[in-house]
């Protein structure tokens, strides 16, 4: 899923400025279950900016809804009235949901409270890594189903880099080497001879480096 | 011959090499990178020109290779994969080669978050096995990566590094091995400091037969302190510093330490020469240049041989 952290209450306050009259957006699916953006991360960040601007004598009125999901035209209809009556709206999921928010509703200003971290999982309560680098091009067939171009700190195809020791990564003793755990996995597969063969050089256009992405499926148009 | 360097060119006679590091200033001074060339002149066959090491920002390795060859010194340019995509490193490689540089050596790079510039974006457009591939192709198949025709190639005698002392131990040969299918023709190895560690590695690479395909230099460098020791045993990756080798140190005290890093270095240096398999040495003492001629000439390495 899509991890995301909010953003520290100072940054969401300047972005909020004189505004009095907001909307914060939540979004119940993947930022909710990472406790970034969902309805209970709404209500809390809407108490921290009623109580900042109260101090400051700048009393600021807040609604608070959270969809089901902000990435779908059909799930963001439900805002509309609250956009309509809002100088600012807040949105509390990944960036996908903010810009969901901006396309749908071009005339409202819309202001991320959530940096977009990463794709992920949650490995135990409170602590969340990324998996996927979405390389538009899955090699985990090859890899033992880990994947290198997140698990290596430097996106190598061919095995490990000289700076691990321990089974750590040179950037950091708390990171696991993701070719410690290529190795570790495919030896236990027996399949230690895909690490003899040579990854060639990585078609990236699949990726972000491709440009903006998009597929069309014509056999799903309506 | 591959590129005709001189550094082949002693290795393909069968002599032991030697090759030495110079580390490009912090700055545009060339004066800095000339008075290191004067010192290194005639103790080493070929002098490596780091690539922004450790990820901080340094003088071009290919400008200060050209700049060696000027005052008639033999470079082996680095490029590592860490700044420049594939576009960016062939047009690199295609102006050294025009430049004269005849060796170079093909590394991953150390991550960015160990230098001076942590905020920056990093490429990794290939890796170091896919790097190597690349420049063997545009030598003996004249073409780019993409496919298509060099009408002059660059030729290069392709070297990489090995770490026999990372891990995962039993991954590093297999890496080497990569390596030498991918298209090397010679390896400078992380410095030694554990011969036995070290011999058992080569025994490994004896096994699958990779010295008789690729020259293997052993990496050497000379301690400085006793906390230089320390630091190289706990912080860098990929080391193995001894006990024996912190208790040399620390025995001598400290106004005796440099003559005794010294020595220590020249004692490995004579233990990995006899080393089947070992076709020469590497010796790194970067912002220590100076003491390369006294190391060389106290193994009983010069004068270096001449070869027309």
């Amino acid at each position: 899923m899509i991890i995301g952290e909010r953003k520290p209450i100072q940054e969401i306050l300047d972005m909020i400025g004189e505004h009095d009259k907001i909307l914060i957006a939540g979004c119940g699916t993947c930022v909710a279950i990472c406790m970034a953006g969902g309805d209970k991360e709404v209500s809390i960040l809407a108490s921290a900016i009623r109580m900042a601007r109260n101090r400051e004598g700048k009393p600021i009125e807040i609604q608070e809804h959270t969809p089901l999901r902000q990435c779908e035209w059909e799930f963001v209809d439900e805002l509309k009235d609250k956009i309509k009556v809002s100088d600012t709206v807040l949105s509390m999921a990944c960036g996908i949901g903010v810009q969901t928010l901006v396309e749908r509703y071009p005339e409202a200003v819309v202001y991320p409270a959530v940096n977009t971290t990463f794709l992920g999982l949650p490995e135990e309560q409170g602590v969340w890594s990324e998996r996927c680098g979405a390389c538009g091009n899955c090699v985990l067939d090859k890899t033992g189903g880990i994947c290198p171009i997140v698990r290596c700190s430097k996106s190598l195809l061919n095995g490990p880099c000289g700076g691990a020791q321990d089974g750590k990564c040179e950037i950091d003793p708390e990171v696991d080497c993701g070719w410690q755990l290529i190795y570790d996995r495919l030896k236990v597969l027996g399949k230690l001879d895909n690490l003899t063969k040579i990854s060639p050089a990585k078609d990236w256009s699949t990726g972000r480096d491709g440009g903006p992405r998009k597929i069309v499926r014509e056999d799903m148009k309506l | 011959m591959k590129s005709g360097s001189n550094l082949e060119k002693i290795l393909s006679a069968g002599k032991f090499a030697v090759t030495a590091e110079l580390g490009p200033p912090k700055s545009a001074d060339a004066e800095v990178v000339y008075k290191k060339a004067d010192i290194l002149k005639g103790c080493a066959d070929a002098v490596n020109i780091t690539d922004c090491q450790t990820a901080i920002v340094r003088m071009s390795s290919i400008a200060t290779a050209a700049m060696l060859i000027s005052k008639g010194l033999e470079p082996i340019a680095q490029m590592t994969c860490r700044d420049r995509n594939r576009i960016a490193i062939q047009s690199d490689l295609l102006g050294a080669s025009a430049l004269g540089v005849k060796n170079l050596l093909c590394l991953t790079g150390d991550h960015q978050k160990f230098g001076n510039h942590p905020q920056s974006k990093n490429v990794f457009d290939l890796d170091s096995i896919q790097l190597i591939k690349m420049v063997k192709d545009m030598r003996d198949e004249k073409v780019f990566q993409c496919g298509e025709e060099i009408k002059v190639e660059p030729r290069f005698f392709i070297g990489a590094a090995e770490s026999p002392f990372a891990d995962p131990v039993e991954l590093r040969v297999l890496m080497l091995a990569k390596k030498v299918t991918a298209g090397i023709d010679f390896v400078q190895t992380q410095i030694v400091y554990n011969v036995e560690k070290f011999a058992k590695w080569m025994e490994l690479v004896r096994e699958l037969g990779l010295d008789k395909k690729v020259y293997i230099l052993a990496g050497v460098a000379p301690l400085k302190s006793v906390g230089m020791a320390r630091y190289m045993k706990n912080n860098v990756p990929g080391m193995d510093v001894p006990d024996e080798v912190i208790n040399r140190m620390t025995a001598v005290g400290k106004e005796r330490a440099k003559e005794e890093g010294i020595n220590i270095c020249v004692d490995v240096i004579n233990q990995v020469k006899e080393i089947k398999g070992v076709a020469g040495v590497h010796v790194m003492a970067i912002e220590w240049e100076e003491v390369v001629p006294e190391i060389v000439e106290k193994a009983g390495l010069l004068p270096r041989p001449k070869i027309g």
